[in-house]
């Protein structure tokens, strides 16, 4: 028995360069259940965090009673993050809906699905009269449906009203990673394999924790740690995180200052030739504009901009350069900060000056942070186009058109599709009137809260909150339309190794709730929506013909699906795309022959200027003759646009914790989940605290120009003039009476990258100032992870006989 | 020699610019992208301004009266609303285009009187400006059918 909220990884199964990553099944059953007491497993992948961990769902007198890892797949070789292993218990939660809600004289009151999609319908066909009447509609969705969810709701929105108002909550986590793979290679799409961790001889992770976001990446890292020829490890992160303390070396930089970093390690690399010179001549382009670009960042300049020793950035330039089989990830300390895209896009510089891509153990981990984030931007259900085709290739848009039988002029590609903050923008100026959230919870997770939901309050915006719970923003809704959730709908997903998996239906959903496949389809057959013909624009019904549709959008495109069927994913391991006639079984890494999607004809997109966002036309695209070379970028450090002054001295960056997935709707559900980071702190260093008279466990407020919010102190080894708030924490599960705000965007600045239009989430400047004593109570911050007290005395995090799971080295 | 005049004048637009970038983002702070691209840019042009100075002072001493009518008034303040944004942006991007004009003009006096000092500021710079139109112009390609067709 494993107590796995005392130890999110388990027990390790060491391994050496270049064998298998060992077996290790993990299971956890509802209290006193032994396997041979399951009626039925059904396959499925895991739904609280982008790695794509295979695993069973336990079936016992028609309820879900537990979850087990799949031996067989290659992801996680069976084993599963404790989000998993404990999540789904949230899918019985006595305050799941499971009744439409609609506003009556203020109140959500129940009522049944004809009236609650007849108000949809009536308000979207009114607003649908006029000309422009397309630009009224907004839709908002998430990361965590799936694919055959997004690619109905994109043809709904691009094909049946036109708009292209239409974003995920992707925006917020992985829009950067998208921008920087399109910027450096043409278009999106992951370069490398999970199995390159099995080959690789250094591992650099770029803002990256991947200990709580990805622990089953993790622990294949750690297992190749302990085994023989270990790789090396640098770590990038203004906090000590358990990836930063297992770190051979570890740059605590100033947040914001990545840019500065990445040139001043391209420097290094470039100057004492590290890099490679036949792959650069042969697959790159914009080599001696990068050159000149970094020269202008020597180590002690680095050092200086970013508070890292210079000899420091020395060290890991020699990491870097020295390696032979280098691997890098990256996630929010580089999307959510400032520069996002460009810093991202030195990552991809680094491995194509090194020749370091599309072979074993060299390969680049643009991360996700959703399960099936990446099927959002595949599908075209956030700011992109279905089949990851470019809005500015008129052949792209006829695709489409002759796809879906629309006139071309339908479907939106006048201009970038609208991006998250700014159909929000377009909500408070009144030019929305219909937003439409699914799956996703903004009056917590956007920037800047207070402003968010005077939005959602306004009388004239109708709001319809399509989700499992009453969530915080699902209160202020016109019409809120009960979801079926993981293990009651079937459907797809992949993840950031762009390996597909099925998710099949194991019970029925609650009430009457629906899948939000079906949701979608009853709106568009209520819209009747029609193509050029008068048919049906929508002809599936069931979630394998929408699959089918979309392989036909994916056909010829760099996702290609066509090769998949529900048939082939059932029974074993998730398959990786592209998967075409000539490549049944998947593809395990692109770009091996360093050609790269650049082509004119097939590029995602025609390029903007990092700095601005600035859009490239097709002819100046064309003028470089890429010709399957990929993008090296060039850009200066710029400071953030907000950095600390006298009233607001330090930096707030915000995070996660490895118990808590976004704003807690399902594991703030879970008991083991929730018992282990029941409530928010925050991070400060113990300088820091020294300084403000604040001990570990004292309440303390912290403000920004936007707002402010109370937590408990958790004295960590954070960096210096830096704070830490988790962002899960909402009040859903606070008293009505004793709403003290606590959720980290009431700080968090609207400000975005010009190019990904990521907001900047770990940037603002803040005051701390101590409110009251916690007499000797620690906060409630988990002991284990980036919150890991630096005081004695502090109990550890344990989930005690609840939390008990096996766990089966070689899966016996 | 009239070169210190085109100097001058471009001199003179890149301030007005720096200026109008600064008016146009503070009258539009609720859209945190033009504010804060703006404040950017602002500096740039500052930036520009002040590598020019020094040649703009070494011509001047060869420099007959200034002509009638060398400068032009291109930005009389900001609006407000959807249409009000863009046609601030609007403005901002003919005073870009003037600068983006006079850059190539004085690049081409700078070859005239063999400058190469003043030709490299010139490549340094123009090519910034251009960058700065584009920039403007894909702001106002979002921003136009919300403004013009939908909003009421």
């Amino acid at each position: 028995m494993v107590d796995r909220i005392a130890d999110p990884w388990g027990d390790r199964t060491p391994y050496g360069p270049g064998q298998e990553w060992p077996v290790r099944v993990d299971t956890f059953l509802d209290a006193g259940l032994r396997e041979s007491d399951v009626d039925r497993w059904v396959q499925s992948a895991s739904i609280l965090h982008s790695n794509g961990d295979a695993l069973d769902i336990a079936v016992k007198d028609g309820r879900i009673v537990g979850v087990r890892g799949r031996a067989v797949d290659r992801v996680n070789r069976g084993r599963v993050d404790p989000k998993d292993l404990y999540g789904w218990q949230a899918n019985h939660s006595p305050d799941r809906l499971t009744r439409p809600l609609v506003r009556e004289g203020g109140r959500l009151v129940e009522t049944d699905w004809d009236t609650a999609m007849g108000r949809i319908v009536a308000r979207s066909q009114e607003l649908l009269k006029g000309p422009g009447g397309w630009g009224h509609f907004g839709f908002y969705t998430t990361g965590q449906l799936f694919l055959e969810e997004y690619y109905t709701l994109g043809v709904i929105g691009k094909a049946g009203i036109g708009t292209p108002h239409m974003d995920g909550n992707t925006r917020l986590c992985t829009a950067t990673a998208a921008a920087a793979l399109k910027a450096t290679f043409g278009a999106d799409g992951q370069p490398g394999s999970y199995t390159d961790i099995d080959h690789c001889d250094a591992i650099a992770l770029w803002g990256h924790n991947v200990a709580e976001t990805q622990t089953v990446l993790w622990m294949r890292m750690l297992d190749r740690r302990r085994g023989p020829n270990p790789p090396a490890m640098l770590a990038a992160d203004p906090r000590a995180t358990a990836v930063a303390r297992e770190a051979d070396l570890h740059l605590a930089i100033r947040n914001g200052t990545n840019m500065a970093l990445m040139n001043g390690l391209l420097r290094e690399i470039i100057r004492n030739g590290w890099y490679d010179e036949e792959y650069v001549a042969a697959h790159t382009l914009g080599f001696d504009e990068l050159c000149r670009t970094v020269d202008a960042y020597p180590p002690e300049r680095v050092a200086e901009i970013c508070d890292v020793p210079a000899a420091d950035v020395r060290r890991a330039a020699e990491l870097l350069g020295g390696s032979q089989r280098l691997l890098s990830t990256v996630l929010q300390g580089f999307y959510q900060s400032n520069q996002a895209t460009a810093a991202s896009c030195q990552v991809n510089n680094l491995h194509l000056i090194r020749g370091m891509i599309g072979r074993l153990g060299a390969g680049i981990y643009q991360m996700n942070g959703q399960p099936t984030a990446q099927n959002t931007r595949e599908t075209g259900a956030d700011g992109d186009l279905p089949g990851l085709r470019n809005w500015e290739n008129p052949e792209h848009i006829a695709e489409l058109a002759r796809l879906w039988n629309v006139e071309p002029e339908t479907i939106p590609h006048w201009a970038p599709p609208t991006h998250a903050m700014q159909i929000f923008r377009y909500a408070e100026q009144g030019s929305i009137k219909l937003l439409w959230i699914s799956a996703t919870n903004p009056a917590v997770s956007l920037p800047d809260l207070s402003r968010i939901r005077n939005i959602l309050r306004r009388p004239e915006l109708f709001v319809v909150v399509q989700d499992l719970f009453l969530t915080e923003t699902a209160e202020l809704a016109d019409v809120v339309l009960p979801g079926a959730t993981w293990g009651e709908k079937t459907g797809t997903f992949t993840n950031v190794d762009r390996t597909v998996h099925l998710s099949e239906k194991a019970v029925d959903p609650p009430g009457e709730a629906r899948a939000d496949l079906d949701i979608f389809l009853d709106y568009a057959r209520r819209m009747d929506f029609r193509n050029r013909d008068g048919q049906p624009l929508i002809r599936w019904t069931t979630p394998e013909e929408a699959f089918e549709a979309w392989k036909e959008c994916s056909r010829g495109r760099p996702c290609d699906y066509t090769g998949l069927s529900y048939e082939k994913l059932r029974g074993g391991s998730g398959i990786q795309w592209p998967c075409t006639e000539e490549r049944p079984d998947g593809t395990e890494r692109l770009y091996t022959d360093g050609v790269f999607p650049t082509d004119p004809e097939v590029c995602e997109t025609y390029g903007q200027d990092l700095a601005t966002g600035a859009e490239f036309t097709a002819a100046e695209y064309r003028a470089k003759q890429p010709g399957g070379r990929a993008f090296l970028h060039a850009v200066d450090y710029q400071p953030s646009p907000e950095v600390p002054d006298a009233e607001h001295p330090l930096l707030l960056t915000t995070g996660r914790t490895v118990y808590q997935f976004h704003t807690r709707t399902k594991t703030g559900r879970a008991p083991q989940l929730d018992a282990a980071a029941p409530d928010v702190w925050v991070e400060l260093n113990a300088a820091d605290a020294d300084r403000l008279g604040i001990a570990e466990g004292d309440l303390v407020g912290i403000a920004s120009a936007r707002g402010g919010v109370q937590a408990r102190a958790r004295l960590s080894g954070i960096r210096p003039g830096v704070v830490f708030l988790p962002f899960h924490y909402g009040w859903f599960d606070q008293d009505p009476a004793d709403r003290t705000p606590r959720a980290a965007n009431e700080l968090t600045i609207t400000a975005w990258d010009p190019v990904s239009k990521q907001p900047l989430f770990k940037v603002a400047a803040v005051a701390v100032a101590r409110l009251g004593d916690g007499r000797g109570v620690p906060s409630p911050a988990p002991t284990v992870g980036g919150s890991a007290p630096v005081v004695a005395g502090v109990p550890a995090t344990v989930g005690g006989p609840a939390a008990e799971a096996t766990s089966r080295a070689g899966g016996e | 020699m009239h070169l210190a005049h085109y100097l001058g004048l471009l001199h003179r637009a890149q301030l007005n610019l720096a200026d109008a970038f600064r008016q146009v983002g503070a009258a539009h702070g609720e859209e945190p992208d033009v504010f804060h691209l703006c404040e950017q840019q602002a500096k740039r042009c500052d930036g520009y301004a002040e590598q020019l100075r020094p040649f703009a002072e070494r011509y001047a001493e060869e420099a007959p009266a200034e002509p009638d009518r060398l400068h032009s008034e291109l930005f009389r303040g900001t609006r407000t609303g959807g249409i009000g944004l863009l046609r601030d942006l609007q403005d901002l991007y003919l005073m870009a285009a003037e600068c983006d004009i006079c850059w190539t003009i004085v690049g081409q006096a700078a070859y005239g009187a063999r400058d190469r000092e003043l030709l490299a500021v010139v490549r340094r710079c123009e090519g910034e400006t251009a960058m700065q139109l584009k920039w403007l112009r894909t702001r106002m390609k979002q921003a136009a059918p919300q403004a013009l067709v939908v909003a009421e």
